[in-house]
């Protein structure tokens, strides 16, 4: 069966840290980093790449349109 | 595998569409202004009708849509963006012309011409983003704020013997024969984000087809007027919203023909 590999980029600088999109991923990729941006937010970053199957979830849901999102088959 | 290697241009699936200008939002963290903005920038961008569209903003937090959506624009009075549309549709009878409305400008101040719209059959979209507060001028009652529902101006919650009853526009413009496609969808999980896109998209294909009044409605959240977070806006929404304001298309047709309301 053929196997699917994510990544994701999150626009750093734009996000605002609503967490929206680390609730939407369903494998736990995302996480809000404990650094903040210039904007003073958290912002979402992927806490664990591995994980990532490049479903888009977390692109869909983001208010900001921060997350590009890119897939390979394996 | 490495991500550098995953992250090239040819292994993209997902990236922001160029109707979204790139202007950072001026809206909250976890606003649903900025989800619907996104759908409608991508439908409009799929049908490739970005230089027919022409969208009527409202007074409200998204009465500076225009700098987010990369088409023409105009700004209404408040509550008054289904008279400014209908005279745009008149005039551009071939455009794509659509108002974007909070639940203060359109179920409030601009009740009566919404209704008035939406029973002339104006060959428009409309979008109604139903978040029960007046958002922008601080989180006050609006007519869609529900019973018990804490807000700026009902700190001990909205009383049905004080305030009324919460209003449903979405069920009544659908009583009016001028009205096609009328919709209440969502935009708190990816399957809802989906469903309101087909939604939006279908609206707008109506509207080529000069079918009436589109309109669809989407329960948001506003998480500065609620005082939650973003994450638990959506719960409280799913919780206590959908009950009330359930999700799914309540109209599927085209607007009425003259016979039926023809003297004999
Ligand atoms: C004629 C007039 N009356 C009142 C106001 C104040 N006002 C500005 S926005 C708004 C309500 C907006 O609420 P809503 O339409 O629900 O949009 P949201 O901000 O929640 O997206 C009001 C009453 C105004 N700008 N103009
Ligand atoms: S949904 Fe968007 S704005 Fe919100 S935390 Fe994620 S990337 Fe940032
Ligand atoms: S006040 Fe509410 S509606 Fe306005 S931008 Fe903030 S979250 Fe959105």
């Amino acid at each position: 069966m053929a196997k699917v590999k994510g990544a994701v980029v999150v626009d750093n600088e734009k996000c605002k840290g609503c967490d929206l999109c680390v609730v939407a991923c369903p494998h736990d990729v995302l996480s809000l980093h404990r650094e903040v941006n210039g904007k003073g937010y958290h912002y979402s970053y992927m806490k664990n790449p591995d994980a990532c199957i490049g479903c888009m979830n977390c692109a869909l849901v983001c208010p900001d349109s921060c997350i590009t999102v890119y897939r390979v088959r394996v | 595998m490495d991500i550098k290697d995953i992250i090239k241009p040819e292994n993209l699936v997902y990236d922001k569409t160029k109707v979204l200008t790139d202007n950072v939002m001026h809206y909250c963290p976890g606003c649903s202004h900025g989800v619907i903005h996104k759908i409608l920038a991508e439908v409009i961008d799929e049908m490739g009708i970005q230089e027919e569209t022409i969208g009527v903003s409202p007074v409200g937090c998204s009465v500076l849509a225009y700098n987010y959506l990369d088409i023409d624009w105009l700004e209404a009075a408040h509550g008054r963006a289904p008279a400014l549309a209908t005279g745009v549709v008149r005039l551009n009878p071939e455009k794509y012309v659509f108002t974007y409305q909070g639940d203060g400008d359109l179920a409030s101040i601009g009740t009566a011409e919404i209704m008035h719209a939406c029973n002339r059959g104006e060959n428009i979209v409309v979008i109604f983003v139903n978040n029960a507060i007046y958002g922008m001028t601080g989180g006050q009652m609006a007519p869609t704020t529900l019973v018990g529902q804490v807000t700026a101006t009902t700190p001990y919650g909205r009383e049905l013997d004080l305030h009324g009853y919460p209003l449903k526009i979405t069920e009544l413009v659908a009583q009016l024969p001028g009205t096609s496609f009328v919709t209440r969808q969502s935009v708190q999980t990816p399957a809802a984000v989906r469903k309101t896109k087909k939604a939006i998209k279908k609206a707008f294909a109506n509207v080529g087809q000069k079918k009436g009044t589109q309109f669809v409605e989407v329960v948001s959240t506003c998480s500065s007027g609620w005082k939650i977070s973003p994450v638990a806006s959506n719960k409280w929404m799913e919780t206590n919203m959908f009950p009330f304001y359930p999700l799914g298309d309540i109209k599927d047709s085209e607007k009425e023909t003259a016979d039926k309301f023809k003297v004999q």
